[in-house]
Order: structure tokens, then C-alpha cells, then sequence
């Protein structure tokens, strides 16, 4: 192949990834990203300078081997590539999505310095979708162990670990509280940046390894820990749970119809597939002017699905600056393509409603950036008098989301925080023996490849601990 | 993937069907008070039932619905041997059964068939139970004769007056004359806020069982949020059982009709397809 031994000019700018143009995509569910053709995937691999100390390696939260696929990639080893990846991380369709890489990765590789890194997560995609296109291969698995792991929650980390597990003989079920798998991959990540069929083919890559799926199993409820641990016959416990509950604001009003949770418009589009009712059962109801409160990725996929859904108007309604928002700035870019609207340093402090009881009206007052806060980030403060009223009939809280609590209550000597984490060291291990947990659960909401990071360092331990059980 | 196989199927009354299902899992820890969420198939939607029944030795759980949406007239139409796609519980938290002393028990529609439960756990508990059973006409009155049985003294109210008393003003006499320590209501919203209003006057801790729309049913989309005693609580997770005198019922009236047009355009859709069941 070409441009492999001899030594690379370096080329300054990344090939672009194709997208849907904004006038288009903003009234499909389509996936907005197109992928990279072979030609660009080549073309942007070139670009990587193998750097025999690389840095982007530091940067990636499972070490995958970055330089080694990108020089299969580039030699044509497509499959040898993806197999390099998927050494580290069981779900490279999934990371090639959505990781942060500006982040990780790509913030460390030192053709930064110069132009643009390079695009190691759409090269990542790449590979995941030629492999996909033709169809998995099942690596081979470690003979069977005899032990068995109770794997709580189907989302990023879940998976990972369950994956890895498998792999290692140990028979794994997974129990999952939603009627399908995935997580905050099925019922948070939209559509259009996420591509459901594409969560579905890892699932059942995962299937393929030979893991067991219990859809509808609420832990906490349809069995407890200590009940998987004594009467159900696992060895081990692995409780990855997510961050899936909703906070409000506290401002009066905010019962009123019209106004959703991020998780209950994300919820009802993305997991019931509400964008197709009557086709599907559960409806949603989406306005004309449609206020997403917060500035996060949360909310940028709510905002962006709601133009989808036909909004005529949506605005992201955000307490500080634009600095300080904390979604990818590519979903922020994408947003604004698509004709968000972005009303910052504005918070809401009451919600009107008509005599149905459906919100019409927003109040917000005004903020100014004072000194920064513990988050280091200026902290917002209301200019007093400020207030003024906007005209709404949708608002979407997107201020963030907290542990889920339930195994927590019902697992006794349990430690958790005061924030309600769950107590874990880095690989997981909790306050009880055979139990651990990793993800959101334990970090709070954080990204999918960080909580795939904890479901990594978890496997391992599990591993030995299950090993070292007589 | 596991099926939830129907092995009993009863007509209550008209369009009020009592379905036994097959899922140990569940039975083998549903408590009085807990729910259910009931997918029928792909495209469905989630839909929290109470709890009216559980066998651990069957296996099995029973749960009675009214055949009014989309989702509940398909249902209506399934068969023993037929499989439900996805049943997830039990939810929620259980009801406090304890001793209480004589324990006033008023159920409405289709939560008569879960309120059989929440009288039984509390005759068990060595309590006096009074039950009022209501329905808009007789024909929708049904388990009487289990209703009966199970309780110290039983009162029949219809809305037309059809049978027994006509509406729930009868109480007012029945508390004035006698002490109750608590007060146990199911039913619709609106004969939860009646009820509260005529136990309100003689400070009778009432509970209420509350079912808004629900989502996921776990605490996770908020949909359920219900003001109870100015605060937000949800129902899935923090209920469904509320103080009934803390409620803010107007709001949950106005939250239970968000929807209102979305449900009747899916179910007429539905029935001028024809009543096919053959959802893809």
C-alpha cells in the first residue's frame, strides 16, 4: 500500500468527515456522519507518524494500540487492524461515535501542535464498519472456568466487562433493567449520532461470545446482590448502573405539560422510538418553540431531536458562556449548523401555563460570570431585575443526571457516597467481597469510554479474584 | 429470549380482562402494592399494571386491565398459550401490612382485582377490614363474592346508582359513626381526591395508589412526578403509594391527560386497521 514506507510529508489539515448537509439532516434521523470512503480512511492514516514514543496511546482511556491499527490500517490489514483495536475495546463502532477523542487521543498526538491531529476516532469507525459490513469474526475463548459472573446494567461498562469475561471462559449473564440492551447507548445517544443497529451488532457480538442477556430484570427488585451471590450461584457481582436519573430545576412551574426531563424526551424518541408513532406505541408531543435547558451533550441531543421532530424554533437555554459549555464542541458546531439557537448566560426561573396546564410561557433572568467556582469554571450570577419572559410550549431539562439508587438500598454493607456513587477503587472492587462496579455508577455521569475503561480494569480483577477462588 | 406464556384468561367484565402469566421471577417477589410493566411487542409501548395476584408454586402472576388504549385492546385479544414479548417487576415500593386496627378499604374499576390482595395481606395482619367496592354501573362490579368473603363487611357503590349505594357520599354516615385507624384507596384519580376529602374531617391516615403515565417505570425519565406535599416525588420509585391527604390532584389530572390525543389517535388507528395482531 501505498505511502507506508517511505516517509510522509506531513500534511497539516485532516480529511473531513462527509456529513448530511444541516439543511438535510435536520429533518431525518439519519446518522449525521457519514464515515470515512476507503480512499479518505487511507488518505487520513498517512497522516499518523508512527511516533516510536507515541502520545495518543496516553490519551485513550482503554491503551488502545493506536499507531499499530493505523499502520495495519494503512497497509490494507483490515482485519488485522481491527483486531488490534479490539485487543483493548470490545465496541469500536460505538467509540468511534461517540468519544470525546478531541479529548484523549487526538489532544495528545503531536501533529496537533502543527494542524490537526489526526482523526484517529473516524479511523477507528472505519474499521468498525468494514468489519461490520462483512460480518464478525468470534475470537477464540479460553476454555470454560466453571465460574459464573452476574453482570448488572447493559450499558458501556456492562458490556465490556461481560465481553471480557466471556472470553476468559467464565459464563456471564447479564441482567438488564430495560427491554433491550445497551443502555445510554439505546436510550440516550440519539439516533442520528448513534445508529441503534449498530448497538444491536455489538450486542450480538457479545451474544456471539457466548453471554447471556435477561432483558426486564431490575436489580434491587427482581433479585437483590446478595441474593444473586447466595441463591443464584454467581461467583462474582459486577454493578454497572449508569447515571439514569433525572434532575430538575426546583423552580415553580415545572410540572406543567410540555415540560420533560432530557431522559423522558431522549427516553420516549430514542429507546420507544417515538419519532415513528403511530407506527410505534409511544407518542411525544413536540411544540413549536422548544426550550432545551442546560449545555451539555444531553443537551445538544435533545435540541437537535427536537428539530427533527418538527420544532419550528429550539434554543438552548445555558447559565454560563459558551467556554464553559461542556458538550464536544463538534455537537455544538452541529447543533448550530442545524439552527439551534443558543440563549446563554440565561437561566430559568419560573414556567407559565395555560389553563390546561400546558407550559406557555418560560421567565428567565439574566447572568454575569463571576469568580470561578469549585469547578473551576466562572461561576454564574443572576443580574438582578433582569427577568424577562419568553414564549415556549416545549422545555427539555437537560441539567444533568444522578446515580440509580436502587442497589445501593437493597445491598446491605454497601459503601456508597454521599452523592450516592457506589465506593470502588480503580479496578472496581467495592466495599464487598465478589462485588464490583465501575461507570457512572461510581464516577457519576461521565463518557462512554471512560465507564468501558472501568469495565476493563473490573474484568481483570474479577478475573483474578475468580481465579484465585478455590 | 425469555416469553411470558398467558396460562389463565377471565373476563371480568365487560372489557375488564384478568390475565395469569407465566414469569417466577416476578412472582417470586411481588408484595402487595407492586407493579408491573407489560410490553406487548417491538413497537410497543411500556405500561405499569398493579399487581393483583402472584402464585410462587405456579409461577405465576395475575394482573387485570381495561381494554381502553391501543396496547390494552391488543392485549384483550390474546389467548392462553399466547406469549406477552416483555414483562419487567416487580416495581415499586410494597405496601406497609401491619396491624393497624380497623383499616377502611375503598376500591374503584379495575383496582378492585389488586385491592383482593391489599385486603388479604391486611385480614392476615389481624386487621378489621371494611371494604367499599365501586364501579360507574353494576355491570362493571366484579370478585364481589371473593370481595365478600375476605372482608368483615363489604358496601357496593355504583355511579348511576345501579346497584348499592349511588356514588361515595354514603361514607360520610359510615364516618361519622365509626372510628377507622387508616384508610386504604385504589381506584381513579377521582375517587382517590373523594375520598380523601370525606377521611380528611376525622384525620384518618389515608394511603392512595398512585399510577400517572409512566415511561420506564424505574425512576429514570420523571414522567410520573406527582406534588405531594409540595415536594416532587415519583411515583415508580418513591410510591406508588402516597399519603392521600398530601396530594396535589388537579395536577395529577392535568399530568394524566398530556397525552390524551395521542392515545385516541393510536387506538382508532388501530381498530380501522382492522384489530390485525399481526404486529410486526
Amino acid at each position: 500500500m501505498a505511502g507506508s514506507e517511505s516517509k510522509p510529508k506531513v500534511k497539516k489539515k485532516a480529511v473531513p468527515m462527509p456529513k448530511q448537509p444541516p439543511e438535510v439532516r435536520r429533518h431525518n434521523f439519519n446518522e449525521v456522519a457519514l464515515g470515512y470512503t476507503e480512499e479518505q480512511a487511507l488518505e487520513e492514516a498517512n497522516r499518523c507518524l508512527q511516533c516510536p514514543k507515541p502520545q495518543c496511546v496516553k490519551g485513550c482511556p482503554v491503551e488502545i494500540d493506536i499507531p499499530a491499527f493505523i499502520k495495519l490500517l494503512r497497509e490494507g490489514k483490515y482485519e488485522e487492524g481491527i483486531r488490534k483495536i479490539k485487543e483493548k475495546n470490545s465496541l469500536p463502532a460505538i467509540c468511534g461515535r461517540v468519544c470525546p477523542q478531541e479529548e484523549q487521543c487526538q489532544k495528545m498526538c503531536v501533529l496537533g501542535k502543527v494542524g490537526d491531529p489526526v482523526s484517529i476516532g473516524r479511523l477507528e469507525r472505519f474499521l468498525a464498519d468494514w468489519e461490520r459490513a462483512r460480518g464478525f469474526t468470534i475470537p477464540e475463548k479460553a476454555p470454560p472456568t466453571g465460574k459464573r459472573v452476574a453482570v448488572i446494567g447493559a450499558g458501556p461498562a456492562g458490556l465490556t466487562v461481560a465481553a471480557d469475561l466471556a472470553k476468559l471462559g467464565h459464563e456471564v449473564v447479564i441482567f438488564e433493567a430495560l427491554h433491550l440492551p445497551g443502555g445510554v447507548l439505546v436510550y440516550g445517544i440519539p439516533e442520528f449520532r448513534l445508529p441503534k443497529s449498530i448497538v444491536q451488532a455489538e450486542v450480538d457480538y457479545i451474544k456471539k461470545l457466548g453471554v447471556e442477556f435477561k432483558l426486564g430484570y431490575l436489580i434491587g427488585r427482581t433479585y437483590t446482590v446478595p441474593e444473586l451471590l447466595k441463591d443464584e450461584g454467581f461467583d462474582a457481582v459486577f454493578i454497572g448502573t449508569g447515571a439514569g436519573l433525572p434532575q430538575f430545576l426546583g423552580v415553580p412551574g415545572e410540572n406543567l405539560g410540555g415540560i420533560y426531563s432530557a431522559n423522558e424526551f431522549l427516553i420516549r424518541v430514542n429507546l420507544m422510538k417515538s419519532y415513528d408513532f403511530p407506527d410505534y406505541d409511544t407518542p411525544i408531543r413536540i411544540g413549536k418553540r422548544v426550550a432545551v435547558i442546560g449545555g451539555g451533550n444531553v443537551a445538544m441531543d435533545a435540541a437537535r431531536s427536537a428539530l427533527r421532530l418538527g420544532a419550528e424554533q429550539v434554543f438552548i437555554v445555558y447559565r454560563r458562556s459558551r467556554e464553559e459549555m461542556p458538550a464536544r464542541k463538534e455537537e455544538i458546531e452541529n447543533a448550530e449548523e442545524e439552527g439551534v439557537i443558543f440563549k446563554l448566560l440565561t437561566n430559568p426561573t419560573r414556567f407559565i401555563g395555560d389553563e390546561k396546564g400546558w407550559v406557555k410561557q418560560m421567565e428567565c433572568i439574566r447572568m454575569e460570570l463571576g469568580p470561578p467556582d469549585e469547578s473551576g469554571r466562572r461561576r454564574p450570577v443572576p443580574v438582578k431585575g433582569s427577568e424577562f419572559l419568553m414564549d415556549v410550549d416545549t422545555v427539555i431539562i437537560a441539567i444533568g443526571r444522578t446515580p440509580n439508587p436502587i442497589i445501593q438500598r437493597t445491598t446491605e454493607g454497601l459503601a456508597v457516597t454521599k452523592w450516592g456513587t457506589i465506593v470502588a477503587d480503580e479496578n472496581g472492587r467495592t466495599s464487598l467481597e465478589g462485588v464490583y462496579a465501575g461507570g457512572d455508577i461510581v464516577t457519576g455521569e461521565a463518557t462512554v469510554i471512560s465507564a468501558m475503561g472501568a469495565g476493563k480494569r473490573a474484568a481483570r480483577a474479577i478475573h483474578e479474584y475468580l481465579m484465585s477462588k478455590k | 429470549m425469555q416469553m411470558y406464556e398467558i396460562v389463565r384468561v377471565e373476563e371480568l367484565a365487560p372489557k375488564i380482562k384478568l390475565f395469569e402469566v407465566f414469569a417466577p421471577q416476578i412472582a417470586r417477589k411481588a408484595k402487595p402494592g407492586q407493579f408491573i410493566i407489560v410490553i406487548i411487542g417491538e413497537k410497543g409501548e411500556r405500561v405499569p399494571l398493579t399487581i393483583a395476584g402472584y402464585d410462587v408454586e405456579r409461577g405465576t402472576i395475575t394482573f387485570v386491565f381495561n381494554e381502553v388504549g391501543k396496547t390494552t385492546k391488543q392485549l384483550g385479544m390474546m389467548k392462553v398459550g399466547e406469549c406477552i414479548w416483555n414483562i419487567t417487576g416487580p416495581l415499586g415500593n410494597p405496601s406497609e401490612i401491619k396491624y393497624f386496627g380497623k383499616v377502611l378499604c375503598v376500591a374503584g374499576g379495575v383496582m378492585i382485582a389488586p385491592m383482593i390482595l391489599q385486603v388479604k395481606a391486611l385480614r392476615e395482619a389481624g386487621n378489621t377490614v371494611v371494604t367499599v367496592m365501586g364501579a360507574r354501573i353494576k355491570e362493571l362490579l366484579f370478585l364481589r363474592e371473593e370481595m365478600k368473603a375476605l372482608s368483615h363487611r363489604l358496601y357496593v357503590a355504583t355511579d348511576d346508582g345501579s346497584e348499592g349505594y349511588k356514588g361515595l357520599d354514603f361514607l360520610k354516615d359510615v364516618l361519622a359513626n365509626e372510628r377507622f385507624d387508616r384508610c386504604i384507596a385504589m381506584g381513579p384519580v377521582a375517587m382517590l381526591q373523594t375520598v380523601c376529602e370525606l377521611t380528611r374531617p376525622h384525620k384518618i391516615p389515608t394511603v392512595v395508589t398512585l399510577m400517572p403515565i409512566m415511561v420506564d417505570g424505574m425512576g429514570m425519565c420523571g414522567v410520573c412526578r406527582v406534588s405531594v406535599g409540595g415536594q416532587m416525588k415519583f411515583a415508580c420509585v418513591d410510591g406508588p403509594e402516597f399519603d392521600g391527604h398530601l396530594v396535589n390532584y388537579e395536577e395529577l389530572i392535568k399530568r394524566q391527560r398530556m397525552f390524551l390525543p395521542e392515545e385516541r389517535l393510536s387506538a382508532l388507528l388501530w381498530e380501522l386497521g382492522g384489530c390485525k395482531c399481526g404486529r410486526k
